[in-house]
């Protein structure tokens, strides 16, 4: 057997993985809503929706830290999906030994604490007053959630990765980027196995409101579970959702040596930004295009080998329309009948999480040869010709998938993934 | 000697001191004097920006609105950078070149804040206020002015940088990863090019917010970055500023016939126990490694002032007695995730020049008359990740 590709690089296994939606905590839960056509999208009661014009959500809303705000969400989502995915890898959860990767959100202090501290001032009316209260609370809390840092080196402490951790943000290609980094430094050497996390727990008012503003979120608020209809006529934004997920990478050569069970093998990633706009696409397609060409390339293998695509599919107006086009570019006609359907329109857009909690669910769909259906398929886009595997669920031999991630300040990010070494 | 050695080509930098690798050189011969805005901070003393015509770089108007100033230095010092190296306009090469920027959040809008924070004093329904505010008063593409990956959104649309774009975040430690993963790649052969680097502006209250809810700034009076005292405060002070570097493999740089200021060499980076000598150990071990490798004669160091972490890296320096020092927060303040892209800038013109730098604090830094040879560059997180690494002659 061969534990290198056909450029000569090592073959990245994957070897563990963990997830959390609003569909649930752990692969299981996650995969039988998946499949059965739930979604997890539902009215916000986290927080008033007064004067909002989205009132839906796709909340982790089953969590202890779920009301402490976006870094305590945040990380204890990126933990559960750690220890689910260290768990099944058979690697150490005190002493993981490899890299860190993760994707996440911007972090800020949190509104609730801004109010607590300026409550306590002394005076009002000026920044001063708030800047000289936090010093003298000096809360280690209130510190760390405006730290960039922060959420990755609590992880690395718990799990003992190794080194300096990145954090990163590619907007809603987040979680593919934190893949990315983990395959590359897996090729290049580094190290025996990586940590790559996408962890997303920033569904606040504040960001509900920024997306709103910029007119990207659904606001059929009458029935939740109907609003994310990616490909369809009516679809008219997309769902703010929270979530994450993990994946341990490791040479296949290595996970071979170990016995660990590998669930699949990162065969290749693309990227290509776009100078277009900062939330609209170059109208051609040919950027995310370029990524989805850069990802097979990079994985050695021809159009004809992919048999599933996991889409971005948001469910916005423009991303799904570019996404049929740069498809379509690449694949030509044989695009009407190469199944593709999007996770969001159940879970949601789990932003930064995204890329990661769609990563798994490929592999899920690989493994279990069952392609999960793309729900709210009751209208179709007639200038979207795809089979979007409508409503129901579909058995199928999947031995590779594409899975497209693309975000606004034009971040295009696309993994190819296979079953098997090939 | 090798193909996939990582050398320096362009070079972009600002800061205090005024714009570019030039206006740098010039201003810190002779004993270099910081640029200081005592006043519109204070009780903080901050490094400004210095007047920078934006249309040089992002010549439409309409970029330049949907930027806050943070982005606008970045994607303007980006700019420099591109051109420095030859780069800028160069469609081809920038659109298969790719892009790793460290970047914090951006700037809020501080009216709409502040007006938010005063009516909550009256109200207990905060959750409401905060919505009634926020869907009315704030302006829909701030957002994206502050969206941590859009300075590097903008660079592709403004400069046409798009082989690939990715943003770390984390503060000082995230410049050192940008740095050491797009050496990485390009020593790999990952990548032929990369533009890599990062901005802080810190003229923004949410800026020094940040640093004081750990106490973590100096209050009232400015001192050198080796001095500052304890009974003021954490020990920063901080300064706006951006460092940008064009890094290609040599047999890149070399086919299109460009010289480099200077090639990198290792990069180390790590996140040390910080109690006890943790750091201090830590750093000394990285030197070790290091100082292996090539014996710098000059450091330049980015200690932030941060009383335990620049107490761990001076008296880790101080273990190599042969070594220069210079701390350019001195000079221009904390530029938190800007930090070592711009220690790595000033080492690389070090050698570029043959010479050092003139000391920045005479009390705690020793001359250096030889042209270094080996340079060190350094970042130590005011609060956690370390990194250093050795800028070389090319």
């Amino acid at each position: 057997m061969s534990y290198t590709d056909k450029f000569g690089r090592p073959l990245v296994a994957v070897t563990g993985m963990g997830v959390v939606t609003s569909l649930g905590q752990g692969k299981r839960d996650n995969w039988a809503a998946l499949t059965g056509g739930r979604s997890g999208i539902r009215s916000i009661k986290r927080f008033p929706v007064d004067h909002l014009a989205t009132t839906i959500a796709g909340l982790v809303d089953f969590l202890p830290e779920s009301e402490q705000g976006a870094t305590a969400l945040t990380l204890a989502l990126a933990e559960l999906a750690a220890e689910e995915a260290i768990d099944e890898s058979g690697l150490s959860l005190s002493n993981f030994g490899g890299p860190l990767f993760l994707a996440a959100p911007p972090v800020e202090l949190d509104w609730r604490n801004r109010l607590a501290l300026y409550a306590r001032s002394e005076r009002s009316g000026d920044w001063r007053s708030l800047i000289e209260t936090a010093r003298k609370t000096a809360n280690r809390a209130y510190f760390d959630e405006g730290q960039f840092a922060n959420i990755a080196n609590r992880l690395a402490d718990k799990y003992g990765t190794r080194g300096l951790p990145v954090t990163l943000s590619t907007a809603c290609a987040s979680g593919a980027t934190a893949i990315q980094l983990g395959i590359e430094a897996i090729r290049r050497g580094e190290c025996d196995r990586a940590l790559a996390i996408g962890a997303d727990g920033s569904a606040t008012a504040e960001a509900l409101i920024r997306f709103s503003l910029l007119s990207a979120l659904s606001t059929q608020n009458e029935r939740p579970e109907k609003a994310s209809k990616p490909f369809s006529k009516d679809r008219d934004g997309f769902v703010l959702a929270e979530g994450s997920a993990a994946l341990v990478l490791e040479p296949l050569e290595s996970a071979r040596s170990r016995g660990a069970k590998v669930l699949a093998i990162m065969r290749g990633c693309g990227e290509k930004a776009d100078d277009f706009h900062r939330t609209r696409s170059k109208p051609d397609g040919s950027p995310a295009a370029g990524a989805v060409r850069a990802a097979l390339a990079d994985a050695g293998m021809a159009e004809e080998e992919v048999a599933y695509i996991n889409a971005h599919g948001t469910s916005t107006p423009e991303n799904d329309k570019m996404e049929h086009l740069s498809l379509s570019t690449v694949f030509g006609e044989r695009m009407r009948t190469i199944p593709i359907s999007s996770n969001k329109s159940m879970i949601g857009h789990t932003l930064s999480a995204a890329g990661a909690v769609e990563a798994v669910f490929s592999i899920m769909t690989m493994r279990e040869g069952v392609i999960p259906p793309t729900i709210n398929y009751d209208n179709p886009d007639p200038a979207i010709d795809l089979d979007v595997v409508p409503n129901v669920k579909r058995e199928a031999d999947v031995p590779t998938v594409l899975s497209n991630s693309f975000g606004f300040g034009g971040q295009n990010t696309c993994l190819v993934m296979a079953r098997e070494p090939g | 000697m090798s193909s996939t050695d990582v050398v320096i080509t362009g070079i972009g930098i600002a800061s205090s001191l005024g714009l570019g690798t030039d206006a740098h050189w010039q201003a810190l011969q002779g004993s270099p004097a910081p640029k200081l805005d005592r006043e519109r901070f204070a009780p903080y003393v901050i490094h400004p920006l210095p007047e920078i015509d934006w249309s040089v770089q992002i010549p439409r108007r309409g970029d330049q609105r949907q930027m806050e100033t943070w982005q606008r230095l970045g994607t303007y010092t980006a700019g420099l950078a591109l051109d420095d190296a030859g780069l800028k306009g160069d469609e081809e090469l920038c659109a298969t070149m790719d892009m790793i920027v460290a970047a914090g959040g951006g700037e809020r809008d501080t009216a709409v804040d502040q007006a938010i924070l005063d009516a909550s004093l009256a109200r207990n329904d905060h959750g409401v206020l905060l919505n009634e505010k926020l869907t009315t008063e704030l302006r829909p593409t701030l957002f994206l002015a502050q969206l941590s990956n859009l300075l590097a959104g903008n660079i592709s649309i403004v400069h046409k940088v798009t082989g690939s774009s990715r943003t770390f975040m984390g503060e000082d430690g995230a410049g050192v990863a940008a740095i050491e993963t797009a050496a990485a790649r390009i020593r790999a052969g990952q990548s032929t090019h990369c533009l890599v680097g990062a901005a802080f502006q810190t003229e923004h209250p949410d800026m020094l917010l940040a640093y004081e809810l750990a106490a973590y700034l100096q209050r009232g009076e400015w001192s050198p970055v080796w001095q500052r005292r304890e009974e003021l405060g954490g020990g920063i002070i901080t300064g706006s500023g951006a460092a940008f570097l064009v890094l290609e493999s040599r047999e890149h740089a070399e086919k299109r016939g460009r010289k480099a200021y200077a090639a990198i060499g290792p990069i180390l980076s790590g996140r040390a126990r910080r109690e006890g000598s943790g750091l201090k150990d830590a750093l000394g071990e990285m030197l070790d490694v290091l100082a292996g490798r090539a014996a710098p004669a000059l450091a330049i160091s980015g200690a932030s002032g941060a009383h335990a972490a620049t107490r761990a890296e001076k008296a880790a320096l101080d273990a190599y007695g042969n070594m220069a020092v210079r701390g350019f927060n001195t000079v221009t303040g904390h530029l938190k995730e800007a930090q070592f892209p711009f220690a790595v800038a000033l080492a690389a013109l070090a050698i570029h020049n043959a010479k050092a730098y003139p000391p920045f604090d005479a009390e705690n830094e020793r001359p250096l008359e030889d042209a270094p040879k080996a340079v060190l560059a350094t970042s130590v997180g005011y609060h956690c990740y370390e990194g250093m690494g050795l800028i070389v002659e090319a």
